[in-house]
């Protein structure tokens, strides 16, 4: 991430600079930090929402029934957290919330999820198998049906919008199955995560892992 | 009809949902107000542990966004990719959608509304943006606010997953429209 964030800058400005557009580059640093401010504000009043049901879910059960529907596939994606970690009802709510096209759900739940991987992993800054897995399928984004599209499509007076439904959960059912696929092969060939300082005296003092 | 099916299913799948989960916490006799209340108290907390994170990668794709790299990147792939039916219009979304949601979706709006809904260039751009999600948002997101900073394959596994997604949706529409 340390060379993204430095390409991702010098080469902004170096182009803008070949393209003659240092100004615009130059702004899009304030409006870039103001968005990002926008866009965690506004997310506060969802993920309390989403945080709160999440808690009712939890505490009435609903999570661990769902966990055990989808274990057989669970156990073989993250084969490295307990099978029956609170993470992995999170994960299966994540996914739901997905999938019917709730994005305003999808991403508290999905953090919450996180904060439940976080918990099983041994270094906690950088990111657990586990982890990557989630991640990798949620950036892929199945979903059912892309309502935001086809509000687009009926705006400008399509037809029959409902007919990229099917080339679009296909498509998405690809790029779905890839991540995990591209997940597991990372897995295997990347460098293990080391136990970190923190953490080890952290479980000498007998305090969570 | 099915169009009819589908709006009704998008509507009702969230207050079903939210029955569910109540009704079914009721029958259990857990306190409702009490713990939704308590859960619903980290929703300020993650949002403001998250503002580092966005701040760092937002503004570093505002700026990528306006140094006209990405019109740049287009003009160089327009020749290879008008072999595959894709036209330039629809480049500049096949860059922005791992970068930004808003971006990718007011891109396809345009090329929607001057191409016109008959258009094979609509459709493929609908199929590439339904098909997405914008993954350095997420990324940024769901690992700011558990206070990842080294992503390991992360970030990798989930652009290409992306790059394979828009090679799938120039095959399929290719096949399809």
């Amino acid at each position: 991430m340390n060379y993204i964030f430095y390409i991702l800058i010098t080469i902004s400005i170096i182009a803008g600079v070949v393209n003659g557009k240092l100004p615009d580059v130059v702004n899009a640093i304030l409006t870039g930090a103001e968005l990002s401010v926008k866009v965690a504000f506004s997310l506060i009043g969802i993920m309390a929402f989403w945080l709160g049901m999440m808690k009712i879910a939890k505490k009435c059960g609903l999570i661990k029934i769902i966990a055990k529907i989808i274990k057989p596939i669970t156990k073989r994606l993250f084969n490295e957290i307990p099978e029956d970690s609170p993470a992995i009802g999170d994960i299966a709510m994540s996914f739901s919330a997905n999938a019917l096209g709730l994005a305003n759900a999808a991403t508290p739940i999905g953090i919450k999820a996180m904060e439940e991987l976080q918990k099983q992993n041994i270094d906690k800054k950088s990111a657990s198998n586990a982890m990557c897995m989630f991640l990798a399928m949620s950036t892929a984004g199945f979903q059912l049906i892309p309502a935001t599209v086809i509000s687009v499509l009926i705006s400008i007076g399509y037809k029959n919008p409902t007919e990229i439904i099917a080339p679009t959960l296909l498509v998405t059912t690809i790029a779905f199955l890839s991540a995990i696929t591209i997940a597991k092969i990372f897995q295997k060939i990347w460098a293990p995560q080391k136990e970190t300082i923190y953490n080890n005296e952290k479980y000498n003092q007998g305090g969570e892992i | 009809m099915f169009h009819q099916i589908m709006n009704i299913i998008s509507l009702w799948t969230l207050p079903l949902i939210l029955i569910l989960i109540l009704t079914l916490g009721l029958v259990k006799k857990v306190p409702l107000y009490e713990v939704f209340t308590d859960g619903a108290k980290e929703g300020f907390k993650v949002a403001v542990n998250i503002i580092p994170y966005l701040v760092a990668i937002i503004v570093g794709i505002s700026m990528f966004r306006a140094s006209g790299i990405i019109e740049a990147i287009g003009q160089l792939l327009t020749p290879l990719l008008s072999h595959f039916n894709v036209s330039a219009d629809v480049i500049p979304i096949m860059i922005v959608r791992s970068l930004s949601g808003s971006a990718a979706l007011g891109v396809f709006s345009d090329i929607a509304h001057n191409s016109g809904p008959d258009a094979y260039t609509t459709k493929l751009a609908a199929v590439m943006v339904g098909s997405s999600e914008t993954t350095f948002y997420i990324l940024a997101v769901y690992f700011g606010a558990v206070g990842i900073s080294k992503f390991r394959y992360a970030l990798i596994a989930g652009l290409l997953a992306d790059f394979i997604g828009i090679v799938a949706a120039i095959l399929v529409c290719n096949y399809m429209f």
